[in-house]
């Protein structure tokens, strides 16, 4: 099969990501490794929740006294709302349209960047708080699950902005589609995992 | 790049290994590199039962014993038992399932030279410093009070060479779930096949609790968190749970394709089909699940109250069901058969008593009660010897002759390789079978010596007697390799002559494409099929002659690696060198950059064209 075949909107398949070998081995490796990731945030999340509210005898800090819950809603709806966008960009894809595809993406990152950047206020804020990585076991606990999510967001950014990049030029092939859609993929389960954090981190913190 | 292989010189050989991602070539890295890691944790086993042989010795100081158990236990587990299966499962499995080659052959590269440096990486605290000594278990209030880097190493190590195996175990499954040849359904897999399937799903769902934990370690050791410290709200039990949640299912990670390899085994030299296909299979998917709900049992002494315990203690002896209709399904396939001794069967006869003997103390360390008496003795050294050596490296040694014909084209000496058996075989037992009666005494495990008057002498000096068998048993191994490698006698296809799966079907040497045409399989043991029916070609096929599209070599996965290795010893000094945290980003950044050249260049690999297929008839 010609991966560099140009298509057009009647020829393009329904599914482009699992039309050759590749993109259907992609599809199902990548199915695969966000299970494991899975078991990897389970384990952060057992971790904090075990280590919650625990530090040095006589401690100032607890959920209830740090965590402010407008920021967090306002981060969680910016983060929604990128999952939304990226499946729009997925749309566009399935329907051949290529330009769409990349605005819809393009705000998907403009978005994943305004999270980022109230999650790094957020960290600065609590750290300035004297709530720093090493003050407790709390505070290591805390950081490590909401900074290794962070992080996702990072590799997630710059995989998607690299993608927008490298193919502005090549447009749509049966080679690049499994790429965007893992991508998308990734993004999801970003979301999926902070839909958890705002529920076991923040929101049982302040109210559980 | 031409389809024909030709003479090269060393450089283009090493530089062709290098950027390899053939399958086949992979499967003999992890072979040697495992094989390497194998002698270097035998030579540390010797060292123990040395220091072990007579009381009071001084051959080694404790704090270097400490070291060495550490290290035998690391290495024998994560750098040569894993990596050895891995390199059968390269060789083996896509040939089982008639695929070219696996899903991913860039990560299967990926995958190998992670293994490696990481492996390296842990070997390199020997000469900087010190090595780890916490034990392979590495609990974390001992670990955290480890003075110098030798745990740190540890903690990166196992990182670098854990991603490998965690790449490998989703390679193999995406190739088993979607390359099998047509025809080959589930049901029509091979044992071997469907262990090392289940073996992946385990490493998938396992290996990430583990990297939580190193990550936690490390985060403690070098980067200022309080995870396991007690004194800041941290608690040391969490690095328990997250180890055993990862360590009970690496034990079945091991243990299923040894299972597999003693089912091609059996059904091969028994010349009968395997008994209980369908049980076999179930048993094995069963033995998967209930891997993950034991962790606890070996935490009974913990304090987790009577409860968790019982719970553990019931989940722990259900295993020994589904393992038990192996044994029998095993026993039953020889049963009637026409039965050839070969070295391979040698070792899978030599293998059921042996594991057995090792799961009866199993169910024994099950209950919790007796456990508390048995807890840390030499009692469990025995236990896990006995499952892990009686299974786990008599399955490897076993593979490792049944499959020489298959990867090298070279049959070994069946002579010296029923030598081997004997000294091994004998020696193991020796060795372990006395250090039951030890823990029963009372001796503890991890103790650099003993006094005189405990009465542990005479056991101790016979366990050491043993290891020394096993050595000569390894030494006749190595000697029989090189003999046969001099020797160089090609050994043509079916080398085994009954053989049975797509594998043994394949012409002699396996073309780097494997297959010319994909084979249609048309039932259980297709390759005995069409002898069976007379079909002197080999196999049915299930295309017409056509091109093949075969994946380009690739560098990066090398330079990718080499990038982690430099960033763990930036990780590693972090806070003490003022160079660490430079060389941590220019570690990271090469391993990056090489990720973003890997995804901004197109890469469509390469067709080996119909014609130059039709010239090389016969199988070049």
């Amino acid at each position: 099969m010609d991966l560099n075949k140009k298509y057009t909107p009647q020829t393009w398949p329904d599914h482009p990501e699992q039309v050759t070998m590749e993109g259907k081995n992609k599809f199902l490796g990548f199915w695969l490794f966000l299970g494991g990731e899975t078991v990897l945030f389970a384990s952060l999340f057992a971790t904090y929740l075990a280590l919650k509210n625990k530090g040095p005898s006589g401690m100032e800090f607890s959920t209830q006294s740090l965590f402010e819950l407008p920021l967090v809603f306002v981060m969680t709806m910016i983060l929604l709302t990128s999952s939304l966008t990226s499946v729009y960009a997925m749309y566009h894809m399935k329907n051949h349209n290529f330009k769409g595809m990349q605005l819809w993406l393009g705000i998907t990152v403009v978005l994943g960047l305004a999270f980022l950047a109230l999650e790094i206020y957020e960290f600065n804020h609590y750290v300035h708080l004297g709530f720093n990585y090493s003050q407790s076991a709390f505070s290591s606990a805390f950081f490590t699950l909401v900074g290794t999510h962070g992080l996702h967001v990072v590799v997630g950014l710059v995989w998607i902005t690299l993608l927008i990049v490298r193919n502005a030029k090549r447009g749509f092939s049966l080679y690049n589609a499994p790429k965007y859609y893992t991508a998308s993929l990734y993004w999801h389960f970003i979301d999926v995992v902070w839909v958890f954090i705002f529920t076991v981190v923040y929101l049982m913190g302040v109210v559980g | 790049m031409s389809s024909i292989a030709q003479k090269k010189g060393f450089g283009a050989t090493l530089w062709d290994y290098l950027t390899t991602v053939d399958h086949k070539k992979i499967a003999v890295m992890y072979l040697i590199a495992g094989g390497l890691f194998f002698v270097i944790g035998g030579i540390e086993a010797m060292l123990i039962r040395i220091q072990l042989a007579k009381p009071d010795n001084d051959f080694v100081s404790a704090g270097l014993f400490n070291e060495i158990i550490t290290m035998h236990g690391t290495t024998m587990i994560f750098l040569a038992a894993m990596p050895i299966l891995f390199g059968f499962m390269n060789a083996v499995m896509p040939l089982q399932i008639g695929a070219r080659d696996v899903a991913f052959p860039f990560l299967n590269s990926l995958g190998f030279w992670l293994f490696l440096f990481g492996g390296l990486f842990l070997n390199l605290s020997w000469f900087m410093g010190g090595a780890p000594d916490a034990g392979w278990t590495s609990y974390a209030s001992l670990s955290l009070a480890s003075p110098g880097h030798g745990i740190d190493f540890y903690a990166i190590g196992l990182q670098i060479a854990g991603a490998g195996t965690y790449i490998g175990g989703i390679n193999f499954l995406v190739t088993i779930i979607n390359m099998r040849a047509p025809g080959m359904t589930y049901m029509r897999m091979p044992l071997f096949t469907w262990t090392t399937f289940v073996a992946s799903a385990l490493i998938l769902f396992a290996f990430p609790p583990l990297t939580i934990g190193l990550f936690f370690l490390i985060l403690d050791r070098m980067f200022g968190g309080n995870f396991f410290d007690h004194t800041m709200g941290g608690n040391t039990i969490i690095w328990e749970h997250l180890f055993w949640i990862f360590g009970h299912p690496e034990v079945y990670i091991l243990i299923l394709p040894a299972f597999g390899i003693f089912s091609e085994i059996f059904t091969i030299f028994s010349r009968k089909r395997l008994f209980g296909y369908s049980s076999m299979v179930f048993a094995t998917v069963l033995i998967g699940f209930l891997g993950f709900m034991v962790w606890a049992h070996h935490m009974f002494t913990v304090g987790l109250g009577p409860t968790a315990n019982a719970i553990f203690a019931v989940a722990t002896m259900a295993i020994a069901v589904p393992t038990g209709m192996k044994i029998f399904n095993w026993l039953l396939t020889m049963w009637g058969g026409s039965i050839k001794v070969t070295t391979p069967m040698l070792y899978a006869l030599g293998f059921i008593p042996s594991f057995v003997a090792g799961g009866v103390t199993g169910v024994m360390q099950g209950a919790a009660p007796l456990d508390y008496q048995l807890h840390d003795s030499y009692f469990i050294v025995a236990h896990f010897h006995y499952v892990i050596v009686g299974g786990v490296v008599l399955a490897i040694l076993a593979a490792v002759h049944l499959y020489w014909p298959l990867m090298f084209n070279q049959m070994l000496s069946e002579k010296l390789g029923k030598w081997t058996f004997w000294f091994f075989f004998i020696g193991f037992h020796l060795t372990f079978f006395i250090q039951h009666f030890l823990g029963l005494m009372g001796m503890p495990r991890r103790v650099f010596t003993f006094r005189a008057d405990q009465g542990w002498d005479l056991f101790n000096l016979i366990s050491s007697v043993g290891a020394a068998f096993m050595a000569i048993g390894v030494i006749i191994l190595v000697y029989n390799i090189i003999v046969t490698a001099v020797r160089n006698e090609p050994v043509g296809n079916d080398p085994w002559e009954d053989g049975r799966t797509l594998e043994w079907a394949i012409p002699q040497p396996v073309p780097f494409y494997n297959f010319r045409q994909t084979p249609l399989v048309r039932g259980l043991d297709p390759f005995w099929i069409e002898k069976q029916e007379g079909n002197k070609e080999g196999m049915t096929y299930a295309e017409p002659l056509s091109d093949i599209h075969m994946p380009n070599n690739s560098f990066i996965p090398f330079v990718m690696t080499v990038g982690l290795f430099i960033a763990g010893f930036g990780a590693l000094y972090h806070g003490e060198k003022e160079w660490s945290i430079p060389v941590l980003v220019l570690g990271f950044a090469i391993t990056f950059g090489s990720m973003a050249v890997r995804s901004l260049k197109d890469d469509h690999g390469f067709h080996i064209h119909k014609e130059d297929l039709m010239n090389e008839k016969g199988g070049k």
